[in-house]
């Protein structure tokens, strides 16, 4: 009898000591970010919010009471090997959820590694909603379905809030896919809008020279110039124009590097598109300013030359805010529950409201996104109105 | 139609970026002429050296006086390089292979310490510039120009006209024979990959001067200063100035007249042309 109740407790211990050991096993999330290759500069500073989103996770208790552990690999900027590191993730590592890599091809990549395994995919930079037909992807980078109507309007609403708002508009856009997409999309919204388009250029992504693109801008003599540039092209179209001595009236630069631009004083004026910039409205949001002081910490640590929260920086947060919203309301971290809680539902991010209600899984008509302006050498929101910085209004050169 | 100060800017501007791709192509040509070596860590090291040129710039050091530290440094690999190549025996072919994985461990050290992010040297010489008649002249673009100019017809002179030289040419062409006439083909070899490196250095400073850096870039100037080697003949400094030159002017035309999107393809039109009707050259 004795030897029967000793093992009858043993056993009691054990199955009651199950469950626990079980809740204590880690949420493995994977996901690959550019950490080499051309994109690996957007790459690190998502790597940084990343963690840094990660490290306050678990601090607060994780996932549903669960550590996450983040299996992080790097895809070298190259669409081919974020397909084959997603596969990996989700068939060698195990990953319990996966998280989408930067960029449109890469998240493209990862998008298809998901609908092959029916794996929920919250991604932060998809450049061509269109394209994005797999029914369990959420972008959660706060843009519309319709970016090539919706942001043209956004940008051309701002300037012409300007002083002296323009009549003729000069497009010089890149062809790396999602910023001609926008471009194309912004030809269309100057032409119905009635400005006058004086020169429209493309150039192949990687162009080593903007000298002679400098010279033809200056040639045309536009109001405003739409550059259709990200990365260090606006620094180095920038660079050339001031080799020219011009200086660009109103000039609006999709997705500019937004640490060298600072240091350039031909910048000043010059505008951008942002989800969050590190002044109020913004920073009135307490999970907002812890945010920033973590970033800023671990950004520095890493080398980041610039270590502000912008737009990168934020929609990298959202997503991983995205998630912990939609675990935590459906006490599930199965894919297809979470999956349908978001298109029922909206998260409040740092950057604003995220929903998902409408043609797959955008919205449509209109979004988050907002016009920064560099002034004084700060990166300051100046449109629309009620989320300008304190004080900041547009200024035309 | 273009006016003529957007057609001159053009040609200008061509004309800057082609001595860069002459600078950047210099080390290659001599050591895949002379040599028998492809070395693609040549890029690596001139970006290397740009970024040396920019940290040491950034504590306060004039760019230009960088050199004083880069090249010699930079000789000394170019030495060591070549003894390990020359040490294992490794064939021209080969040297392609190696030096492809040399030049990644670089671009990874590159990451390694300045980040991926994008760098950008502040320095006085890029506010300098002149205006003659109708047209700008940025001095860092001009220094670019001079020290292209003055390295490829010194090192053409050198090779042409002085003992060096000329036993560097025999030594190439064939080294027991030149061997067999006193040359020490080994220890001219060192030389001559010591001064590639350095050469590297020098591209790196004029990089640095006019251009935002990024480990990735190194990739972006492989085709098109390949190109211009080929081109301006294997081992011919001034060829590749020339032909550099030539891909930078008619890429710049190509964008002021056509569209910036057809110059990528203007340095391998160039080049499949010239593989067409003088394919010898590259013998």
């Amino acid at each position: 009898m004795n030897r029967f109740c000793q093992a009858a407790a043993l056993l009691l211990s054990f199955v009651v000591a199950l469950p626990q050991a079980f809740a204590q096993a880690p949420v493995r999330i994977g996901m690959t970010l550019s950490l080499t290759g051309p994109i690996a500069a957007p790459g690190a500073i998502q790597k940084v919010a990343t963690e840094t989103y990660v490290e306050d996770l678990n601090r607060r208790g994780g996932l549903l009471g669960r550590k996450v552990e983040l299996i992080l690999k790097d895809d070298q900027s190259r669409p081919d090997m974020a397909r084959t590191l997603y596969e990996q993730l989700v068939t060698v590592d195990k990953v319990d959820l996966i998280m989408g890599p930067y960029g449109t091809a890469n998240i493209l990549s990862a998008m298809a590694v998901a609908q092959r395994y029916n794996k929920i995919l919250l991604h932060n930079s998809f450049g061509t909603p269109r394209q994005a037909k797999y029914e369990m992807q959420f972008s959660t980078s706060g843009g519309a379905f319709d970016i090539e109507d919706v942001w043209p309007n956004l940008v051309l609403n701002a300037v012409g809030s300007a002083p002296k708002p323009p009549k003729t508009i000069a497009i010089v856009t890149s062809k790396f896919p999602s910023l001609h997409f926008i471009s194309v999309g912004a030809r269309e919204v100057a032409k119905k809008r009635g400005l006058q388009e004086v020169l429209y250029l493309e150039y192949e992504f990687g162009n080593r020279d903007f000298g002679p693109i400098a010279s033809r801008i200056k040639d045309a003599k536009p109001d405003f110039i739409w550059f259709g540039a990200g990365g260090i092209d606006p620094v180095l179209i920038l660079d050339s124009m001031k080799k020219i001595d011009y200086q660009p009236p109103m000039h609006f630069y999709m997705f500019p590097a937004p640490g060298p631009m600072v240091k350039v004083p031909e910048a000043r004026n010059a505008l951008a598109f942002t989800t969050f910039e590190e002044h109020p409205p913004f920073t009135a949001n307490p999970r907002a300013a812890e945010f920033i002081k973590a970033y800023r910490e671990r950004g520095a640590k890493a080398g980041l030359p610039d270590t502000s929260v912008d737009l990168l920086a934020s929609i990298c947060y959202s997503m991983w805010q995205t998630l912990e919203t939609a675990a935590n309301a459906t006490r599930s971290i199965d894919d297809k529950t979470l999956a349908a809680w978001l298109r029922k539902n909206h998260v409040d991010s740092i950057m604003g409201r995220l929903e998902w209600g409408g043609p797959q899984n955008y919205v449509t008509g209109k979004d988050i996104y907002k016009i920064k302006q560099l002034q004084g050498g700060k990166w300051q929101v100046v449109w629309p109105p009620e989320f300008a910085a304190p004080g900041a209004k547009l200024l035309g050169n | 139609m273009p006016s003529l100060t957007l057609l001159g800017q053009s040609v200008l501007s061509g004309v800057f970026i082609g001595a860069l791709y002459g600078l950047l192509g210099l080390g290659l040509t001599l050591s895949w002429g002379l040599l028998r070596q492809i070395n693609l860590a040549h890029f690596a090291l001139v970006f290397l050296g740009a970024y040396l040129n920019y940290q040491l710039a950034s504590a306060g050091l004039d760019p230009l006086l960088t050199l004083a530290v880069t090249a010699p440094a930079f000789f000394v690999f170019g030495v060591a390089l070549h003894w390990l190549l020359a040490r294992f025996s490794v064939s021209p072919l080969n040297t392609l292979l190696v030096t492809f994985g040399f030049m990644v461990m670089i671009e990874s050290l590159i990451q390694w310490i300045w980040t991926a992010d994008f760098r950008r040297m502040e320095n006085h010489y890029g506010n300098v510039r002149w205006k003659v008649g109708e047209l700008y002249v940025p001095l860092p673009e001009l220094l670019t120009l001079i020290v292209a100019a003055a390295l490829a017809y010194g090192v053409w002179a050198l090779l042409r006209y002085t003992d060096l030289g000329k036993a560097m040419r025999a030594a190439s062409e064939d080294a027991p024979v030149a061997a067999a006439f006193g040359i020490n083909e080994k220890r001219l070899a060192l030389l001559l990959s010591g001064a590639c490196a350095a050469f590297a250095a020098v591209a790196g400073v004029c990089l640095a001067l006019s251009h935002t850096l990024a480990p990735a870039q190194i990739y972006a100037w492989i085709g098109v200063v390949f190109a211009a080697v080929m081109i301006g003949g294997l081992g011919n400094p001034v060829g590749a100035l020339v032909a550099g030159i030539v891909i930078g002017v008619s890429e710049a035309l190509t964008m002021a007249l056509i569209a910036p999107a057809w110059a990528p393809l203007v340095s391998f039109t160039l080049l499949i042309a010239y593989l067409l009707f003088r394919p010898h050259r590259l013998a």
